[in-house]
């Protein structure tokens, strides 16, 4: 990337610490502190909350009891990713929105925090928790080495399948590893969580692109099923002049940066302007920020009380001190010689609702404005990754490119199932994960329910 | 202003609040701050033939996120030589006239020894003595401490050495580790104690550590029964100093599980006229005596109680034999709405521990929503099953939630053997060799 100006480099310790975990792990005592604070409700709303339906209340009183071993296989039984998602799941709208402790005036339990506390230990200790059943000579292809394919690959795997994944990328854990704020999950982390579904026997082919290194009849062939979890693509385009310029990028591609060399190898404008209010967005502004970006602007068409992230990344942002521009649009990237110079960008005033219920921005004529900055970020949602997913015969694709699947998560095409932000357009890792396992279910019932084994064990 | 002077046993003491003999109570230097802090007096640690102390000598057990609910020790009396801790209490004696401290003693079994135990007591100026009948750990191996106070025998002989030279005012501390205490309090009574002050500690295993096996506290991979103290055992301690409340004429002191002012009150309404405090003098220091005086104060004012004898005893005449409860007396469980939060805590306590009376959440019983939207799960008392067991209001963790409500509508009392008098049923069936 070719910036104008570039951010000043920090010192290592500075990048360390503006990247270390904003969560940091519960101390033991804090940790059964906390545990004994949850009631261990009936029927709990914070497990009826969480896509994968983790037992919360079980996890946690086993350990307030020291069953910490007992703690993750309950959480990892329910979500193999309960690592990644006891960092990165947004549970104040799930498990700690529901709980009861909130009706009661205090603060929700930090499932989240807990849940990560049990999985460390089951992590650093390398404790096994789940023993495969005996192989039942089907094999599986997963196309994808994200959260859905890791969960789908995982319950498969424990119920005597022979897994393989198949994945372009150098290292497996998809957006976990390439696409989310190192402050909430380091590449490192996401990786190491992986071991877990290695370790249940599933095979991992990473740097291997199906429909280049291996074609889709060839792994039609070679397995008795497919599950595609290959998410989204690249972000969209916002067709607008100067797009095509070196300093202007797309949010995931610029996390990915984030993500895979050093800190202060990624390249950062001095000023950033990252366009959308997403929580990727987010996740770049501060990303911006942190690597020593000094002005930092977020431009959003609609106002503060449209945006689509989620109030405690927001206030991630404010605390970064980032500028917003509500109501603005850009309209132009200023260049010279190649390189961004600033962004013209137009006022808008909000109009008629519509059909999703938000309103519509529309731009102000006379109102347009520049500000300076050397780089641009868009951060308005990936594509679906259509081209490639044409590359089976007979999969239909919904009118947003999305994967058409059936309650069982199987495609037009029966050999191939899907599930994640390929068929959900773009959802959290824990959706990714529930909709994996599901799949998983929908494909071995149509295989011959191995998993009824699983079931009386 | 309430007046919290105390005539105990023909003592005045400026308030009813009065460390126990223990390790709180070791030395001169705590003594004083004791009373510096506001006590009104201090039960020396048991003085007698010095001992040697193990390492380590306390042991606890917390509940959820409180500590110490339960304690123990192996501590034994002082390990002080006599004349120091008598040298001391003079001292103490001379610096704070208007506070109490009472001597706690502990020889051997032979009149020569306690009488010239209690003689080297006067001399120092101790205002009473407590005779330590209790101590259920290592004394009791010798001879002394519980082996005397399980025998009401022992406890009369012994009590009647002590007023056989006794200028002030003998307390005798009484054990609860005995199947019935009220004849070891008459025991000490016969022998012509002037006061009885218990409970004394229960012998326990306070736990054991599953990975090496030894009982807590771990004394070189060993352990031995001690002492059982601290709020958990306060319940047990209300109903022993009520038992020997309505049985006993002389004074009682009254100790186990105080922490609180409300604590102490409680062993008052029972028939206490002063209280002991240990235990939670050891985990919070001597200043919890502060709000002892001012709670109890505001508490007598607010309810228009002069002195603690205007209040001291109360409960004891509402502390009957289940056989005269009224079986008419009915109530039911009600669940306020706009206060549940939802955890459903009652329904499975009901369901699974008692007797079925709560019909869990149906989508369709409400709509309502926490903070954030999701809805709140409240449950429904089915009024025909309920027994009025009290349960669901015990486990609801949100205050008044749940209520009891009366529905007995006014019927005539019945009590157990009211009833059994008029189904011409006889007394309860003994157990018969026939």
């Amino acid at each position: 990337m070719h910036l104008r100006e570039i951010a000043s480099k920090l010192s290592a310790e500075q990048y360390e610490k503006n990247f270390s975990e904003i969560e940091p792990a519960l101390p033991p005592r804090q940790a059964a502190i906390e545990s004994a604070r949850c009631l261990y409700c009936f029927d709990a709303p914070c497990t009826a909350a969480c896509p994968t339906h983790i037992d919360v209340p079980a996890f946690i009183k086993k350990i307030l009891t020291g069953n910490l071993q007992g703690s993750a296989r309950e959480i990892l039984s329910a979500n193999i990713l309960g690592h990644s998602c006891g960092r990165v799941c947004r549970t104040e709208v799930l498990c700690e929105g529901a709980c009861v402790m909130l009706e009661k005036g205090e603060e929700a339990i930090e499932i989240g925090r807990l849940q990560r506390y049990a999985v460390d230990y089951a992590l650093n200790n390398n404790i096994r928790l789940f023993q495969p059943l005996p192989s039942n000579g089907k094999c599986v292809a997963c196309v994808g080495a994200g959260p859905a394919s890791l969960a789908c690959s995982a319950e498969l795997a424990k119920w005597g399948y022979d897994v393989t994944i198949f994945d372009r990328k150098e290292n497996p854990g998809g957006l976990n590893t390439y696409g989310i704020a190192g402050y909430k999950l380091r590449a490192a982390d996401a990786i190491r969580e992986t071991e877990l579904v290695q370790q249940l026997g599933v095979k991992f082919r990473q740097r291997t692109e199906v429909g280049r290194d291996i074609s889709f009849s060839q792994l039609e062939q070679q397995f008795d099923a497919i599950f595609i979890g290959v998410g989204l693509g690249e972000t969209w385009s916002l067709d607008f002049p100067g797009e095509e310029l070196g300093g202007v990028c797309g949010a995931i591609e610029f996390i990915e940066q984030t993500k895979i060399q050093p800190f202060e190898k990624v390249e950062v404008g001095r000023r950033v302007a990252c366009i959308g209010a997403g929580n990727t967005a987010i996740d770049v502004v501060t990303a911006a920020r942190r690597l020593g970006a000094e002005i930092v602007y977020m431009i959003y068409r609609r106002s503060e009380l449209e945006m689509p992230a989620f109030a405690y990344e927001y206030e991630l942002a404010k605390k970064d001190a980032v500028t917003f521009l509500w109501q603005t649009q850009p309209v132009r990237v200023l260049s010279s010689n190649g390189l961004v110079t600033g962004l013209e960008c137009i006022r808008t005033e909000l109009g008629p609702v519509d059909a999703k219920g938000r309103r519509t921005p529309l731009p102000v004529p006379g109102t347009e404005f520049t500000i300076e900055v050397d780089m641009v970020v868009r951060a308005v949602g990936q594509q679906p990754i259509t081209e490639f997913l044409r590359g089976v015969k007979g999969l239909e694709l919904n009118e947003n490119g999305t994967v058409r699947i059936n309650d069982h998560y199987q495609t037009s095409h029966p050999k191939y199932f899907a599930g994640g932000d390929c068929t959900n357009g773009g959802k959290e890792v824990v959706d990714a994960v529930a909709e994996g396992m599901a799949a998983a279910r929908g494909l071995d019932t149509w295989l011959g329910s191995s998993r009824d084994g699983a079931r009386n064990r | 202003m309430a007046d919290l002077t105390v005539r105990f046993a023909g003592i005045s003491s400026t308030n009813p609040f009065w460390l126990a003999s223990g390790p709180a109570t070791n030395t001169m230097g705590q003594a004083m701050r004791a009373f510096d802090a506001g006590w009104g007096g201090v039960v020396w640690k048991t003085i007698g033939e010095p001992i040697v102390n193990t390492s380590s000598r306390y042991g606890a057990i917390d509940i959820a996120n409180v500590k110490m609910m339960g304690f123990t020790n192996i501590e034994l009396i002082s390990d002080r030589p006599i004349d120091l801790n008598f040298r001391e209490i003079a001292e103490v004696k001379k610096r704070y006239t208007r506070q109490l401290v009472i001597a706690s003693l502990m020889v051997e079994s032979k009149r020569k020894s306690w009488h010239e135990m209690v003689r080297r007591a006067h001399d120092a100026g101790a205002d009473a003595l407590e005779l330590n009948f209790g101590c259920p750990h290592g004394m009791s191996e010798r001879g002394m401490g519980s082996a005397v106070g399980q025998v009401p025998e022992y406890t009369e002989m012994i009590t009647s050495w002590v007023k056989e030279v006794a200028k002030v005012p003998v307390i005798v501390k009484l054990t609860p580790n005995a199947t019935d205490i009220t004849r070891i309090a008459q025991a000490a009574e016969r022998g012509g104690a002037d006061a009885v002050s218990l409970i004394n500690t229960i012998n326990s295993l306070i736990g054991i550590d599953l990975e090496t096996f030894t009982p807590r506290p771990d004394v070189g991979g060993k352990s031995s029964h001690g002492g059982y103290c601290g709020p958990a055992v306060k319940p047990i301690a209300l109903h022993l100093v009520a038992s020997v409340a309505k049985t006993l004429k002389i004074p009682i002191s009254g100790i186990g599980g105080i922490g609180y002012w409300n604590d102490a009150a409680e062993h008052i309404a029972v028939g206490a006229s002063t209280v002991q405090v240990c235990t939670a003098a050891m985990h919070y220091g001597f200043r919890i005596v502060e709000d002892m005086i001012d709670g109890l104060s505001q508490y007598m004012d607010a309810h228009g109680y002069r002195t603690i004898e205007d209040f001291r005893g109360r409960a004891v005449p509402n502390i009957e034999d289940w056989g005269d409860l009224d079986l008419n007396y009915k109530i039911v469980a009600e669940i306020n709405h706009d206060l549940c939060i939802g955890c459903q805590l009652c329904y499975v306590a009901c369901e699974d521990g008692a007797h079925q009376a709560i019909a869990p959440h149906n989508t369709s019983s409400n709509g309502k929503k926490n903070p954030r939207g999701f809805g709140v799960h409240v449950p429904q008392i089915i009024e025909e099953e309920c027994v009025g067991c009290n349960l669901c209001a015990l486990v609801c963790p949100v205050e008044n939630c749940i209520t009891m409500k009366r529905v007995d509508a006014g019927r005539e009392s019945m009590s157990w053997k009211q009833r059994s008098q008029d189904n011409q049923a006889c007394s309860p069936p003994m157990p018969s060799g026939d």
